[in-house]
């Protein structure tokens, strides 16, 4: 390293401009703290190096969240994306999902002027090397070119970059993503620091020249014809554009038979791999061996933008050497002549065990130390995102000694996200889903911004006049509920013909208008003709209304889940408490509880290894220390 | 949702004079009002601090008991809530189905050591007192945790294991098709599960059935009668039975080869077997029953053999006593028919083995008393303790049983209502986690894990 004399200040370092670090620098230079970001290349700003498109399943959750706190991603993707699809439409409001695909170099030359425009935002290539810290608090940071930046706050957004190593075979390049440059000396300055490391693995699939694809052997997949926005700012109207299309395809015996015959060249079953890959996303031979049943997998063949000719075979990651990818991608209807611009290939990089972190995502050990994204363990561009959002803030409260932002599991999915990432025992890349969240039917993309709105203005990223428009909504969905409730319909001969016509059961007596849209066959839409003083009320407040009557049972339910969830979270553990020393706990549970010294008994009731008797045993210990201090 | 007044057998699961149902929490006056009734079968609609009220405790079918209702208002009681004690008449069956009546009244099975935190943590105890409360709790939990392990018994078991791992399949797949639903379809798959919540249904209904006889518990000494035929089995049982009986049960199916009784004998529940008799046989059903005899005898912890006094040893009965040296198992011998000529006593028997002998005669029953000694000073000590807790983990299975049932029925509900698949997972997951309590399982990351394990997923 060379040495140097040169030194910067700034609040807030950012390490990483992926799309963890250009939330968490965004929001820190947004709330007003002078803020630099660092990336080893200023080319790979909000790249996707993997799939080209936003949301889906339980993460076009997340980026509706992160929208609702004051985050980019949704603005980003609703400028960039080019085709949209809500999933799961037939299902229940609380798994309805949004997912776009974007144009991949759009997005991120969007994003990258976004934060080049941002006021106290400094964008900067250079490779973080060290970092700075004395008496348990961070300094700052020094790069690679010998620069030395001084902060009171860092907060470690470094993706895939650490150590990273590509496999294609037996061909091993020691770089980043897509070629790019690896970052390989921050992790031993970590180490120092006293910061337990993880090495985990991902993959990604080939990129194919569109050209040499016959789209004719696969099945369309077209966007949806009325586009919903992921932000709760754009303007659904704006929303006009020209979608592109995906295709289906599968792969066959003739592809697994391929793979089968070369697995022992696979670097995964080799051996050669060490990191810890995700269930959720096997590679094709991983799919091959584990469901040796299945005799064909699905492909989406899905364009990366539109200003290349490069598409995505999603389903079909691989290690498998270049010569062999080259046979089995040509086995696949429609890629029989394809040609393969981009291989696929795994990567191994390095991440924390996220256990140390508060859920502020600042670390334990050291203050002023925060950290977001798949340096956390996590996996997904909308996991960052949403960790990146909230390490950025809460560098941002940390500087202005004003409270931390932290969302709950009751709140939000980037709750159970990050509670999940502090309190479980992490094997994998964690993954966002639907399932993960145990109030799922409160936590809907379509209400993210009446969950989280008043949040995000509190931290002050969310501007008075959107936090007013919010007031109002709340208000107009309250009033509508209640007049509802209270509007009733007799049973006259107009109401009748009507219930006949939409094949819905005679209405024996009055009946409130809220009891109609309870049935099964109906809902608030369908009943306008017989609700004559019906409002004219917004899309977005006439969604929230059906939903919260129609469901009502089980919201009230969920409702009841979540009292007596805040109850036990609101019973606050202090972090110096020696569990080694209460009498009664067991011993597993006194070393678990040590180890991860959660916040509050809820927390302590989520960590496996702690029963309900040392639950109790931990009320009785903190009524005790209670009464001590009265 | 938790429930929040509790219920529990207070006094110890011995049979005694007296018996003691505490029930605890905001509303335990609203439950004693719908199990109790005063002497001129009203209800009783005022509760009076500390005040005792006599009368009946009743269930839909009628009077079970007559109790005294004593009335402890919060803070002024044990845990300083407001709280009820039915004294009851101490009959084992009694005491439990009072406490069932109580949790079917809205009432939940106290967890180990729970009245004691409350009262804890409602400022009614001390603070010295913090750490053997803490202290209490860990103990009990462990004691329970043991019990309930050795409570539930093979079959059982795995009936519930096998109805959650189908529970736990649906839930995956219907997960894997919300997050992946260009890959898992839902198309017709709410009259599959309909199918499938029938099947579930009808083996958990089976269960509970099964609970209130005490069939599948397996609490107890496990013990074996073994002797070849009619040397007086069957008529040793009978007085057993007859004189001090709690439950008595035929397996249905197995009359052929074993019968299984529970019996109290001294505070001791015996869980006894009585084997078909053992003689050297061709027959190959015969054949059958005389392995199954003699494995039974393998797995008890206490075997009673019956020689018959009046005749001369015969092989079959040096067969079962070279058994019983080799597996050495704590074993008496009894030499029955002493009301016949005696041709047999004790030296005899003890040139084949050391364990205790003693002359019965099943017919005047003499001798039984000194069985019973023998009985109580081998089990008592480590059996009477642990007896004291069954009852009332029975009581918690019983309730998450019945919980797992309503979940699934509610499922069932889901799915005429025609609402969507997700809303199916709310209800499923509630039974798999009841059904989880019973054999001491949590849900952890069971769906997850499942998903991944069973159905394809990813890009």
């Amino acid at each position: 390293m060379t040495e140097s004399t040169f030194t910067e200040n700034y609040d807030v370092i950012v390490v990483g401009a992926g799309h963890a670090g250009c939330e968490a620098a965004l929001a820190a230079a947004r709330l007003g703290l002078e803020t630099i970001v660092f990336t080893v290349s200023i080319n790979s700003v909000a790249l996707m190096p993997c799939n080209p498109n936003i949301g889906g399943s339980s993460k076009g959750h997340l980026v509706r969240e992160i929208d609702a706190l004051g985050g980019e991603m949704g603005k980003n993707i609703d400028r960039t994306y080019i085709q949209s699809k809500m999933l799961n439409v037939s299902k229940g409001p609380a798994v309805h999902s949004l997912r776009a695909q974007a144009d991949k170099a759009e997005y991120s030359r969007q994003m990258r002027m976004v934060l080049e425009n941002q006021d106290h935002l400094t964008l900067k290539q250079a490779e973080v090397c060290e970092l700075i810290v004395e008496d348990n608090s961070v300094k700052g940071v020094k790069i690679f070119t010998g620069g030395t930046y001084y902060s009171k706050a860092v907060v470690l957004c470094t993706g895939t970059y650490l150590r990273a190593r590509c496999l294609c075979g037996e061909a091993i390049t020691y770089t980043g993503p897509n070629g790019l440059m690896a970052a390989d000396h921050l992790t031993q300055s970590l180490i120092d620091n006293g910061i337990e490391m993880f090495r985990f693995k991902t993959g990604t699939p080939a990129r194919i020249d569109r050209r040499s694809i016959d789209f004719s052997k696969m099945e369309e997949q077209k966007g949806d014809e009325k586009v919903v926005p992921f932000s709760f700012s754009t303007d659904p109207a704006s929303l006009t554009r020209e979608q592109v299309s995906c295709y289906l395809t599968y792969t066959n015996e003739r592809t697994h038979e391929i793979i089968r015959e070369n697995l022992d060249r696979s670097p995964l079953y080799s051996g050669v791999i060490e990191g810890t890959g995700p269930r959720y996303c096997p590679s094709i031979e991983d799919k091959v061996v584990r469901f040796p049943d299945k005799n064909r997998h699905q492909l989406f063949v899905e364009p990366e933008g539109l200003s290349t000719n490069e598409m995505y075979i999603s389903g079909m990651s691989s290690s498998l050497p270049e010569d062999v990818q080259k046979l089995m991608y040509r086995t696949v209807p429609g890629l029989e002549n394809c040609k393969i611009v981009r291989n696929a290939y795994a990567i191994e990089y390095d991440c924390i065990n996220p256990i140390q972190l508060k859920h502020t995502l600042e670390f334990r050990n050291i203050r002023g130390l925060f950290s977001g994204g798949q340096f956390n363990g996590s996996s997904g561009y909308e996991e960052a995102g949403a960790q990146g959002l909230v390490a950025g803030i809460n560098a941002a409260m940390y500087c202005l000694g004003k409270d931390y932002l932290t969302v709950d599991r009751s709140e939000g999915y980037i709750g159970v996200l990050i509670d999940d990432l502090v309190t479980k025992e992490t094997h994998e890349p964690y993954r966002m889903m639907t399932s993960r969240s145990e109030y799922r039917l409160l936590l809907r993309q379509d209400n993210a911004d009446l969950r989280l709105r008043r949040k995000g203005y509190e931290v002050g990223l969310i501007s008075e006049e959107q936090y007013l428009a919010l007031l109002q909504k709340e208000r107009l969905i309250n009033d509508e509920i209640q007049r509802l409730k209270t509007t009733y319909v007799g049973s006259n001969s107009k109401v009748q013909s009507f219930m006949n016509d939409i094949n819905s059961s005679q209405l024996k007596s009055g009946s409130p208008l809220s009891e109609l849209i309870c049935r099964p066959e109906l809902d608030y839409f369908s009943i306008a003709p017989i609700d004559e003083n019906r409002p004219d009320l917004p899309d977005d407040v006439c969604e929230q209304v059906n939903i919260n009557i129609k469901y009502e049972g089980y919201i009230e339910r969920q409702k009841r889940q979540v009292e007596a969830f805040k109850k036990l979270e609101s019973k606050r553990l202090s972090e110096d408490i020696d569990y080694s020393l209460i009498k009664g706990l067991r011993l597993e549970a006194a070393s678990k509880l040590n180890m991860y010294k959660p916040v509050s008994i809820g927390q302590a009731s989520r960590i496996s290894g702690v029963s309900p008797a040392d639950v109790s045993v931990l009320l009785v210990y903190l009524e005790n220390d209670r009464r001590k201090n009265v | 949702m938790k429930k929040d007044t509790i219920a529990a057998i207070a006094t110890g699961m011995t049979p005694s004079g007296i018996g003691i149902i505490r029930v605890s929490g905001e509303d335990a006056f609203s439950i004693a009002s719908s199990v109790f009734l005063k002497k001129n079968n009203e209800k009783l609609s005022e509760y009076e601090d500390h005040k005792a009220y006599y009368g009946y405790i009743h269930d839909k079918d009628g009077i079970l008991d007559e109790v005294i209702l004593l009335v402890f208002k919060g803070p002024n009681s044990f845990t300083g809530e407001d709280t009820v004690e039915i004294q009851c008449h101490g009959g084992i069956l009694l005491m439990q189905r009072i406490l069932e009546l109580c949790i079917s009244s809205g009432a939940r099975a106290a967890e180990p050591g729970e009245f004691t935190k409350r009262a804890f943590l409602n400022g009614k105890m001390d603070l010295s007192e913090a750490e053997a409360v803490m202290d209490l709790i860990s103990s009990k939990n462990d004691l329970a945790i043991r019990n309930s392990a050795r409570q539930i018994s093979g079959s059982l078991f795995e009936k519930i294991s096998s109805v959650r791992k189908k529970i736990l399949h649906e839930l995956a797949y219907i997960e894997s098709a919300l997050d992946d639903p260009e890959h898992y379809e839902l198309d017709g798959y709410p009259e599959v599960l309909s199918e499938k919540l029938l099947e579930m249904l009808r083996i958990l209904e089976k269960l509970s059935d099964s609970f209130d006889d005490g069939r599948m518990l397996s609490e107890g000494v496990r013990t074996v009668i073994i002797g070849k035929p009619n040397v007086g089995k069957s008529s040793l049982l009978n007085i057993l039975s007859g004189s001090e009986r709690a439950i008595v049960t035929e397996i249905a199916g197995t009359t052929r080869d074993t019968i299984e009784e529970k019996i109290f004998l001294g505070g001791i529940m015996l869980h006894v077997t009585d084997t078909a008799g053992i003689r050297e046989s061709d027959d190959p059903v015969e054949k059958i029953g005389v392995d199954k005899a003699l494995a039974a005898a393998g797995d008890a912890d206490l075997i009673i053999m019956v020689i018959d006094s009046s005749e001369v040893l015969s092989c079959e009965d040096e067969e079962i006593l070279a058994f019983i040296r080799k597996n050495r198992k704590k074993c008496v011998i009894l030499l029955n028919k002493s009301d016949k000529g005696k041709v047999i006593g004790p030296d005899e028997i003890a040139c084949y083995t050391s364990d205790p002998v003693i002359v019965i005669s099943a017919k005047e029953e003499t001798g039984i008393d000194e069985l019973k000694k023998y009985i109580t000073d081998n089990f008592a000590s480590g059996y009477i303790k642990y007896n004291d807790e069954i009852f009332i983990t029975n009581a918690r299975q019983k309730e998450a049983l019945s919980e797992a049932v309503d979940s699934l029925l509610r499922v069932a509900r889901s799915i005429t209502e025609k609402l969507p698949e997700d809303f199916y997972t709310i209800d499923l997951t509630a039974a798999y986690e009841s059904l989880g309590h019973i054999i001491g399982q949590d849900l952890e990351d069971d769906i997850i894990n499942e998903i991944f394990d069973r159905f394809c997923m990813g890009k």
